[in-house]
């Protein structure tokens, strides 16, 4: 049995998975699973000081974002809180010319993909679609139906096959990213289907959070997520969500193998959702205290920190630095929803046709006629 | 120089028309940073912390905790640059006294606090304030106006467009043959029109206004609308079911009272949301009352030597400190007698078919609070010293009256006492919280005549009940568990020096 893998214990879900940062912040070298994969990561103090940053940027952006729902400045929010790790570790792990197909609830790969952070909040607060350009930054706009993304992933790593993208060590690898509850829709297990006999260059990203909105994972699935992999005909692995080497590590090598044209892989971030589901929910109905206090123990950015002060890689002043950094971008990002301009009615034509239509000019046109023929002027 | 800023209660889910006020977390005069939490409130789908909007000083609380808000009013007001000395009153532009009731309004209220939809905003019922059209008389066509009984809807006047000659709608007469001629055509596009006074289709209304309608015995083709294309709206059905009411009292009444509606109209009962503790207790014992098989024995002792110990105690140096009172020996003699008898701390697991008999008692003591009842747990009480039992009671009982009672201190509880003789009832018939196989109900304790030592004395006597899980214990452990905290009660330096 590898060190690091399948250790009973409180800590870790029968079955083992990948980790190289425990909880306290102990480092583990490297870790083999049987079927003789070896995963580590060699970072520079300045790289692991850039993963650091990322993890409290990234939760200090959503925290405000959270306050802005709750101030009423957003019609709703599905916060990242518990999951940072599992996002950064792979979202750092994608390469320039890796496509991302995400959720509602990736904030994290978004920012780690250099789009501006006030991106998604045009959608949340219903001023705009909430799009960005999927080619420019390779990360499809935000998809809220669950699991559909994975089709879309799935046809769009087909596509990278046939134009000849892969087989070589710059090839151009797929992640599709979902949640545990996704893995129970028709969509997901189809392009498991295709992905498989297609040999598509994919990596299936299932942050496995604990519950699909309410519902625990004992009602999603009799065995580990991972495992379903093998009845598709591809390998599935398990990483601990909560550490952010390990993540980075197995997602490397599972983008590294799709584009080689090694086919699909699917990994389950183990990781635990701290918030609800999203601003409307309330998770204390559906689980316990105890549970939450569990995983408070397993923060993905404290055993960062505890690892990069035992290495004395990181000093307080660092730590003070990012702190401050995080909330400077926080509050310009507060600023910026808050002057977010609303829309104009007529706007809603818009985005219909990329060239227009002759149909949507002539509704546009009587529909400005009929706002014009109202007493006052504006909207 | 409006620096005082006024939060209003957002809209904290997604069509939420209504919040309550659980606890306010600043007060007046309090300085208070941006995004610091400032107020809980409970909404139909979650109770929440809202931060606050901007940093500065609290100058007003609109609401009390406790108070209902519809989603759009002022909760509290802010001076955001406190440094430039004292406002006047006349620098809050909306003050809440003068705000417009409908203001932000999301929806409209509906019972339960929230408009019934699916996701997003949601359908207005309230009727929209639409701006007048250029050209067009001025009186808004969507007006409501006061609607007159169905008989005399006929021409009405108030009807700002009649096309077609407005049958007389009964409820009982078959609409076909009286629209003579199905006129179409109209002047106006159909989409924007005001409603025709008479209708000559089928009845227009929305699938909860026709629930509505069916529920109160209303006859929706008897109705004038006054909704959008004459639909009929909630309101219409409300008014047309009082109307019914009152008609039906009309019938009914006798001589003796006249205002019979007061009798029927509900006004002399008062209704009570169900929720947040209350939904919780209620679902919890129905829960525990259906499913585990209750028994109840009781036990009357006499504890007069159990006053004298505590006397004994309270003299003592170790509890100079330490308020204590007869529970902490109850809750000893519990702790006690759960070594003797293990299998009385334990939980049914049907899932499982197991019994899961616990090494530890996180013992819950019944507490009522302003919220309700709830039972706090002393985690693995039964390694606590006696002093420290005492502080570890008298901690969760003050947590639980200021209602700070951290959601951990609430689960995980494996066998509970309640203190009913605090006010001042004998015994009870307890039911157990569930995953729990005992509770003990501690009754008042009473001088009473007693039989000590062969004559009759006054004793201080209070009586025990037991309730316990039947699936588990039988009759002869739940007896050897009670008459062991019995004994216990009787003595307890006799009972510690044997047992321990």
């Amino acid at each position: 049995m590898a060190k690091g893998e399948s250790v009973p214990g409180s800590d870790i879900p029968a079955g083992g998975f990948v980790q190289l940062l425990t909880p306290d912040g102990e480092r583990i070298d490297s870790v083999t699973t049987a079927d003789g994969a070896t995963y580590s990561v060699d970072f520079t103090d300045e790289e692991y000081r850039g993963l650091y940053r990322d993890l409290v940027t990234v939760r200090r952006l959503d925290t405000e974002a959270t306050a802005l729902q709750r101030q009423g400045e957003l019609g709703i929010w599905a916060s990242l809180l518990g999951q940072e790790a599992a996002q950064v570790g792979s979202g750092r792990a994608l390469r320039s010319q890796d496509m991302a197909f995400p959720t509602y609830r990736e904030h994290g790969v978004l920012y780690c993909r250099g789009i501006d952070p006030i991106m998604p909040f045009g959608l949340f607060r219903g001023v705009d679609q909430g799009g960005w350009d999927p080619n420019e930054f390779k990360f499809n706009t935000y998809t809220i139906v669950i699991g559909s993304q994975t089709l879309h992933a799935t046809g769009y790593a087909m596509g990278v096959t046939m134009d000849g993208k892969t087989g070589s060590p710059d090839g151009e690898a797929v992640i599709a990213y979902f949640g545990d509850g996704a893995t129970s829709q028709g969509e997901v297990n189809e392009s498991f289907v295709w992905s498989g006999v297609f040999n598509a260059p994919i990596v299936f990203f299932c942050q496995n959070n604990q519950y699909a909105i309410s519902e625990p994972l004992e009602r999603q699935t009799r065995v580990p997520l991972y495992q379903r992999a093998g009845g598709y005909g591809f390998p599935g692995i398990r990483v601990d969500g909560n550490d952010v080497l390990a993540t980075y590590a197995v997602t490397r090598a599972a983008l590294d193998n799709a584009r080689n044209g090694q086919g699909p892989t699917l990994i389950e971030a183990y990781t635990y959702r701290m918030g609800a589901h999203t601003s409307s929910d309330d998770p204390t109905r559906y689980r316990n205290a105890g549970e939450v206090e569990a995983w408070k123990a397993k923060d993905p950015i404290s055993r960062l920190k505890a690892f990069l002060t035992k290495q004395k890689v990181a000093k307080k002043d660092f730590f003070t630095e990012v702190d401050e950094d995080a909330n400077k971008q926080a509050l310009a990002l507060r600023e910026r929803v808050l002057a977010m301009p609303d829309p104009q009615p007529v706007t809603l034509f818009d985005n219909v046709y990329p060239n227009g239509s002759p149909e949507i000019d002539a509704q546009r046109k009587a529909f400005i006629e009929y706002q014009a023929s109202f007493e006052g002027s504006g909207h | 120089m409006s620096r005082i800023k006024e939060f209003n209660l957002p809209d904290l889910g997604e069509g939420l028309t209504e919040g309550e006020i659980l606890a306010w977390l600043v007060k007046v005069g309090d300085t208070i940073e941006l995004n610091q939490p400032i107020v809980e409130v409970e909404t139909a789908k979650a109770a929440v912390e809202i931060p606050a909007k901007w940093g500065g000083v609290v100058t007003r609380i609109f609401h009390e905790a406790g108070t209902v808000v519809e989603v759009g009013m002022p909760i509290i007001a802010i001076d955001t640059d406190p440094s430039a000395g004292p406002a006047g009153p006349s620098d809050t532009p909306g003050d809440g006294t003068s705000a417009d009731p409908e203001a932000g309004l999301i929806g409209g209220p509906a019972p339960g606090g929230r408009t019934a939809i699916l996701v997003g905003y949601g359908p207005k019922t309230t009727t929209a304030k639409r701006r007048a059209r250029i050209g067009t008389p001025s009186a808004s066509p969507t007006a409501a106006t006061p609607t007159p009984p169905p008989a005399a809807a006929a021409g009405s006047p108030a009807a700002p467009v009649a096309v077609v000659p407005a049958p007389v709608a009964q409820p009982v007469a078959p609409p076909a043959p009286v629209s003579p001629e199905p006129v179409l055509a109209s002047p106006e596009p159909a989409l924007l029109s005001p409603a025709p006074a008479g209708r000559t289709g089928p009845v227009l209304a929305k699938p909860p206004v026709r629930k509505l309608a069916r529920d109160l015995g209303v006859d929706l083709a008897a109705i004038t609308g006054t909704g959008p294309m004459g639909s009929v709206t909630r309101e219409d059905v409300q008014r047309a079911a009082e109307g019914l009411a009152a008609e039906g009292t009309a019938q009914t009444v006798t001589v003796e009272r006249t205002p019979a509606t007061t009798v029927l109209d509900g006004s002399r009962e008062q209704r009570i949301p169900v929720k947040g503790v209350r939904k919780l207790t209620a679902e919890n014992m129905v829960a525990s009352a259906f499913t585990a098989p209750h028994v109840t024995e009781f036990l009357t002792v006499d504890v007069t030597r159990s006053m004298k110990v505590l006397e004994k105690l309270k003299a003592r140096p170790e509890f100079a400190e330490t308020r204590i009172s007869p529970l902490l020996l109850v809750a000893k003699a519990v702790l006690l007698a759960v070594k003797r008898n293990p299998m009385v701390n334990s939980t049914w697991s049907g899932s499982t078919g197991e019994i899961v008999v616990k090494d530890y008692v996180n013992l819950g003591i019944a507490a009522a609070t302003q919220r309700g009842l709830i039972v706090p747990n002393v985690k693995d009480a039964g390694r606590l010293t006696l002093r420290e039992l005492a502080e570890a009671l008298n901690t969760l009982v003050l947590t639980a009256k200021s209602g700070k009672t951290p959601p951990s201190d609430m689960t995980g509880g494996t066998l509970s006492i309640t203190n009913v003789g605090v006010f001042g009832i004998d015994t009870g018939t307890p039911i157990l919280p569930p995953g729990e196989s005992a509770i003990l109900a501690f009754g008042a304790i009473r001088p009473t005549p007693w039989v000590h030592k062969g004559k009759i004395k006054v004793r201080q006597v209070t009586t025990l009940g037991l309730s316990f899980d039947h699936r588990i214990i039988d009759g002869e452990l739940g007896s050897r568990f009670l008459r062991d905290v019995g004994t216990f009660l009787e003595d307890p330096e006799a009972a510690m020096l044997s047992w321990t």
